[in-house]
C-alpha cells in the first residue's frame, strides 16, 4: 500500500542556504510520525512544505496520490497547528473552531454541530464564548487542536505545541494528543527538538540534522540500533568507546584499544583494522565492586568521579584507569546505594548490550 | 507571501498612481525650466505636440533653453533668497532642537499611563488646521495684541512695537508651526532608550548631569536626526508663515518661487527655482543616507 | 524608574502653554463682541451669527469637507496597499524608486509638489477644479496613511495569516477576514490623519484649484492677508472645536486597542 504521505528528493533553499536537501520520506496513512533534530536541522521547513506554506526548489510532495506542487495552503487536505497556536484574537473560541468550517460553506447547524464535537474532545465546551485573551496557555492550545481538527483534515500537522507549557502539564498533553491521534486515526505529523517527546508519542521518528535525514524508524530501534554517531549521541544519553576492529566472525566482532578489549555483536559491515565506535547507553552498564571471574573482556576499573541522583535512578561518572570517562545509569535500589564517590568499581556490559557504528 | 494577484495589486495601484501624479509631474517641472516664457496659454515655449512626429520632437528639443538657470545664476536676488531660506531653516531647525527635547525628554519620562495622554496633548495642535495657528499668532503679535499688552503692562516697553513683519515673527510662526515635528522623533527615540543604561552609568559613578550628554544624546540621536531632517526640508521652501508674518524683505523661496509663479507669470523661471531647491534639498538626505549605509556596512 | 521631577514637569508645562496660548487666544477672542481685540466687549455669538451668513465662507466649507473626504478615502486605500506593498512585498523590482515617491511628498517643500501637479494638468490641458484638488490632496496624503499603516503592519503576527489560509481561506478573504480588523485602527487613523492634512492645505490647494472650488484655507488666506478678522476667529473656533471632538472620540475608541502609538504618527 502507498505511503499516505511522499516527499520525494525535496529540495529547499533560502538564498544560500539550503534547510533540506534532498530528502525523499514517507509516512503512512493513520501514524504518528515525529519529525526530530536540533534547530535549523531543516525540520519546520519539511513541515511548512507540506503545509503549503513554502513551495520547493526540487523534488515534489504527494499526498493521498496526489501531487501538491503549486498548490496553495487553502486548497491542501492538511492542517496546521502553530507553535503560538495563532488564535484569531478578535473571534471567539467557537468563532475559531468554527472558521475553516464556514471557508467550506457548510450549512450553519452542521458547522455548529461539528464545533460542538470538536470543543468536547478537548473538553472546553464550557469556553465556547470566551475570547482568546480570556483563556490560559493550555486552554489555548486546546482551541488550536481543536479548530485544526474540525476540517478532519487527511494531515494534521502540530509546530512544537508543546514548547511553551510547563513540564507537568506537557506530560499530561503529551498523553492526551496520542490519545486523540488514536482515536480519530488521523495521521499526525509533529516537528519537536525535544527528544523524550518524539519517542513518547511516535510510531516512527525520523531524525534530521542540516538538512538531511539521519535516522528514520520506530522510537525502539532509534534508540537501540542508532544508524550513526551523531543519533546515537543526539538520542539519548550514550557513552562511545572507540577502538579498532582486530577479528571479524560470523557471530561476533572483536576490537582493542589500550586496555580494553570488546567482543561485541556485529551490527555494521566491518573489516580488521578498521575504526569504530560502540554506543552504549548508560543503563546497559553494571558497576560492580571487583571485576568479576574470567571477563577479560567488555569491562574495565575505574573511579567514581560524580554522582547525580535523578530521584528514580542515579547517573554515575566513572573514569577509567585507561583514560576513559563513562556514563552508567542504575535504578536507585539497594544496588545504587551502596556505591560511593572515589569508590573503585569494574564497569562491565553484555556483548549485545551495544551498537557498533563505523561513522 | 504568496506571490498572488493580489500581491501584484497592492505594488501595482500605487505605483502607478504615484508615477502618474508624482513623478511624471517632476518631470514636466525640469522641461518647463528649460524653456522660454511667452505670452500665451500655456505661458512656455515650446509646447510638445505628440500629433507633430519626429519632426515636432527635433523642433521641441531645439527649442529648449538653460536661459532660466542663466538668469537665476545672474540675479543676486534669487541666490539671496536660497541663502535667506537655507539660513532661517538651520536657525529655526536649532531652535526647535533647543525648545523640542526638554519636551520630549520629559514625555518620556512622564508615568507610562499618562504619556498616552500627553502625547495627544502635544499632537492636537498640530491636528488643527496650519493656517489657523499661524493666523493665531498673527492675533497676539498685531499692534494692539496681546504681546504688546501684556509687555506694556509689564513695563518693558512704552510703546507697542511692531512685531509682525519681521524676521522674529517668522521664525516664532516657523517654531510653533513644527513643534510636533521635532518632538515626535525625539519621543520615540527618547521613549525607546534602556533606563538600566543609565543605571549602569551611576553604578559606574557618573552623575546625572554627564550622563544626560554622555549617554542619552548619543543614543538619542537617530531621533535628531530625523526630527532635524523632517523639520529643516520644509522650512527651507515655507510660504505661508513668511507670507503672513514676515515682510517682504523676508525674501524666502517658497515667496520668491510663489512670485514668479502667480506674479510674474514667468513659468520657466518658477520651474527653474523650484529645481535648483530640490537639487540643494536632496544633498543632506543623500548625505544621511551615505552615512547610515557606512554605518551599517560597519556593524 | 522614571522620575518625572520638577524641572521634566516645568518643560512640559511650559511646552504646552507654549502650544495652546494662541489657540486659547483666538478661541476667546471669538466670542469678544467689539471688533478690536484690546477691548472686551463682552461676550456674544455675533460674529458666528456673521460667519453663518457668510455664503462665500460656507460654500467654501463645503468644498474643503467634500474634498478631504475623497481624498482621505482614496489615499487610505492606496496608503494601505502602499505599506502592505513595502512590509510584505520583499525586493520587488523598482522598490527603491517606489519608496522614495512615498516617502518623499512628507519633507518636500508643498510650493515644489503644488507647482509641478499644475504644471501635469496644464501640459495634459485637464480643467482645473474640483477633482485636480481631490487628486492633488490624495497624492499627499497617500503617503502619511502608509507610514502609519506600515508602522502597524511591521508588529502584525503573521502566523494569524498563515492560520486563516492553512484553513482554506484564499489570500483576499484572508485580508478582510483577519488582517483588516485586525489592524483597523491604523487604518482609521491613517484616515483622520490624510482628512485633516487636505482640510488644513493651502498651498497645494491654491495651484491647482480652478473657477468653483475655493477651499476654506484658500478663502481664509485671503481674507487674512488684509488683517486680523473677526470672523475668521469664529471659524478657526468651530475648526479647533470639530478636531479636538474627533480627535478625543477616536483616542477613547482605540484606547482599548492600545493604539496611542498609531494616533501620535510613529515616524
Amino acid at each position: 500500500m502507498a505511503a499516505l504521505v511522499s516527499f520525494e528528493r525535496i529540495t529547499k533553499r533560502f538564498g544560500d542556504f539550503t534547510a533540506v536537501d534532498g530528502v525523499s520520506l514517507d509516512i503512512e496513512d493513520g501514524e504518528f510520525f515525529a519529525l526530530l533534530g536540533p534547530s535549523g536541522c531543516g525540520k519546520t521547513t519539511l513541515l511548512r512544505l507540506l503545509a503549503g506554506f513554502e513551495q520547493p526548489n526540487e523534488g515534489r510532495v504527494i499526498l493521498g496520490g496526489t501531487d501538491l506542487t503549486g498548490v496553495p495552503p487553502y486548497r491542501r487536505p492538511v492542517n496546521m497547528m502553530f507553535q503560538s497556536y495563532a488564535l484569531f484574537p478578535h473571534m471567539t473560541v467557537a468563532g475559531n473552531v468554527a472558521f475553516g468550517l464556514k471557508q467550506d460553506g457548510l450549512p450553519r447547524p452542521e458547522i455548529a454541530a461539528r464545533v460542538e464535537e470538536m470543543l468536547a474532545l478537548v473538553q472546553l465546551s464550557h469556553l465556547a464564548a470566551r475570547k482568546p485573551d480570556q483563556l490560559s496557555g493550555g486552554q489555548r492550545q486546546r482551541v488550536a487542536l481543536a479548530r485544526s481538527l474540525a476540517k478532519r483534515p487527511k494531515v494534521l500537522l502540530l509546530d512544537e505545541p508543546l514548547a511553551a507549557l510547563d513540564r507537568k502539564l506537557r506530560e499530561e498533553t503529551r498523553f492526551e494528543l496520542k490519545a486523540v491521534q488514536q482515536k480519530l486515526k488521523t495521521t499526525f505529523v509533529i516537528v519537536t527538538h525535544d527528544q523524550d517527546e518524539a519517542m513518547t508519542v511516535a510510531d516512527r521518528i525520523a531524525v534530521m540534522d542540516r538538512g538531511r535525514l539521519a535516522q528514520v524508524g520506530a522510537p525502539a530501534e532509534v534508540y537501540q540500533r542508532p544508524a550513526s554517531r551523531w543519533v546515537a549521541g543526539f538520542v539519548g544519553d550514550v557513552n562511545l568507546i572507540e577502538a579498532r576492529v582486530s577479528e571479524v566472525y560470523p557471530s561476533f566482532v572483536t576490537l582493542a584499544r589500550e586496555g580494553l578489549k570488546l567482543r561485541v555483536t556485529p551490527s555494521a559491515a566491518l573489516a580488521p583494522g578498521a575504526s569504530a565506535a560502540l554506543a552504549l547507553r548508560p543503563e546497559k552498564v553494571e558497576i560492580a565492586h571487583a571485576q568479576p571471574e574470567g571477563s577479560a573482556e567488555n569491562g574495565a576499573a575505574g573511579v567514581v568521579a560524580e554522582i547525580g541522583y535523578l530521584g528514580a535512578m542515579s547517573l554515575f561518572r566513572i573514569e577509567l584507569d585507561i583514560g576513559l570517562a563513562l556514563k552508567a545509569a542504575v535504578m536507585n535500589g539497594t544496588a545504587a546505594r551502596a556505591i560511593h564517590v572515589k569508590d573503585r568499581v569494574w564497569v562491565s556490559w553484555a556483548a549485545d548490550a551495544g551498537v557498533l557504528l563505523a561513522e | 507571501m504568496q506571490k498572488g494577484w493580489l500581491s501584484r495589486i497592492s505594488i501595482l495601484a500605487p505605483y502607478a498612481w504615484l508615477a502618474a501624479f508624482f513623478l511624471a509631474p517632476f518631470l514636466i517641472v525640469v522641461k518647463i525650466s528649460l524653456s522660454q516664457s511667452a505670452i500665451a496659454q500655456p505661458p512656455y515655449l515650446p509646447v510638445f505636440d505628440p500629433r507633430a512626429g519626429w519632426d515636432g520632437l527635433r523642433d521641441f528639443l531645439g527649442g529648449l533653453s538653460p536661459d532660466s538657470y542663466a538668469s537665476i545664476a545672474a540675479d543676486p536676488l534669487y541666490l539671496w533668497s536660497y541663502l535667506k531660506s537655507l539660513m532661517i531653516a538651520g536657525v529655526s531647525t536649532a531652535l526647535l532642537l533647543l525648545i523640542g527635547y526638554p519636551v520630549a525628554y520629559a514625555l518620556a519620562r512622564a508615568p507610562r499611563r499618562l504619556q498616552g495622554v500627553l502625547v495627544l496633548l502635544v499632537v492636537l495642535p498640530f491636528w488643527t488646521s496650519f493656517l489657523i495657528r499661524v493666523y493665531a499668532w498673527m492675533n497676539i503679535l498685531q499692534h494692539d495684541g496681546l504681546l504688546n499688552q501684556a509687555l506694556i503692562a509689564l513695563r518693558l516697553i512704552d510703546q507697542p512695537v511692531s512685531w509682525l513683519a519681521t524676521d522674529y515673527a517668522v521664525y516664532l510662526g516657523i517654531v510653533y508651526s513644527y513643534f510636533p515635528f521635532m518632538v515626535l522623533p525625539l519621543y520615540a527615540a527618547l521613549e525607546r532608550l534602556d533606563p538600566s543604561l543609565l543605571e549602569a552609568a551611576a553604578d559606574l559613578g557618573c552623575p546625572p548631569w554627564r550622563a544626560f550628554f554622555t549617554v542619552t544624546v548619543p543614543l538619542s540621536l537617530p531621533g535628531i536626526v530625523a526630527g532635524a531632517l523632517l523639520c529643516f526640508i520644509p522650512i527651507t521652501g515655507e510660504f505661508v508663515i513668511p507670507d503672513l508674518l514676515g515682510s517682504s524683505t523676508t525674501s524666502m523661496i517658497g515667496q520668491t518661487l510663489w512670485l514668479e509663479f502667480f506674479g510674474n507669470r514667468d513659468w520657466p523661471v518658477a520651474s527653474a527655482l523650484a529645481v535648483v531647491l530640490l537639487a540643494l534639498l536632496v544633498t543632506p538626505i543623500v548625505m544621511v543616507r551615505q552615512r547610515e549605509a557606512r554605518q551599517l556596512e560597519q556593524a | 524608574m522614571r522620575r518625572f521631577g520638577p524641572l521634566n514637569l516645568t518643560a512640559l508645562a511650559l511646552g504646552l502653554a507654549f502650544l495652546y496660548l494662541p489657540i486659547a487666544v483666538l478661541v476667546v477672542n471669538s466670542f469678544n463682541d467689539s471688533r478690536l481685540v484690546t477691548l472686551w466687549g463682552g461676550a456674544s455669538l455675533r460674529w458666528y451669527r456673521a460667519l453663518a451668513e457668510d455664503a462665500a465662507m460656507l460654500e467654501a466649507a463645503s468644498v474643503s469637507l467634500r474634498v478631504a473626504f475623497l481624498s482621505a478615502s482614496a489615499a487610505t486605500v492606496l496608503g494601505t496597499l502602499a505599506a502592505l506593498a513595502l512590509t510584505r512585498g520583499g525586493r520587488f523590482r523598482g522598490r527603491l524608486l517606489f519608496s522614495g515617491m512615498i516617502y518623499a511628498p512628507l519633507v518636500m517643500p508643498e510650493v515644489i509638489t503644488g507647482l509641478s501637479l499644475l504644471l501635469l494638468f496644464v501640459a495634459f490641458e485637464i480643467d482645473r477644479g474640483f477633482w485636480t484638488v481631490t487628486i492633488a490632496h490624495t497624492t499627499l496624503t497617500l503617503c502619511f496613511v502608509t507610514v502609519v499603516v506600515q508602522s502597524r503592519l511591521v508588529t502584525f503576527d503573521r502566523s494569524l495569516e498563515e492560520a486563516a489560509m492553512d484553513l482554506g481561506c484564499p489570500p483576499l478573504r484572508t485580508f478582510f477576514s483577519v488582517t483588516l480588523p485586525l489592524i483597523w485602527p491604523a487604518v482609521a487613523s491613517g484616515w483622520m490623519l490624510a482628512f485633516a492634512l487636505s482640510l488644513d492645505d493651502l498651498v497645494i490647494a491654491s495651484f491647482v484649484t480652478g473657477p468653483g472650488a475655493t477651499t476654506l484655507p484658500i478663502r481664509i488666506y485671503s481674507e487674512v492677508r488684509l488683517g486680523v478678522k473677526p470672523e475668521i476667529n469664529a471659524i478657526c473656533t468651530i475648526m479647533i472645536a470639530l478636531v479636538a471632538v474627533g480627535l478625543i472620540a477616536a483616542s477613547l475608541l482605540t484606547k482599548r486597542k492600545g493604539a496611542q502609538a498609531s494616533l501620535g504618527v510613529r515616524l
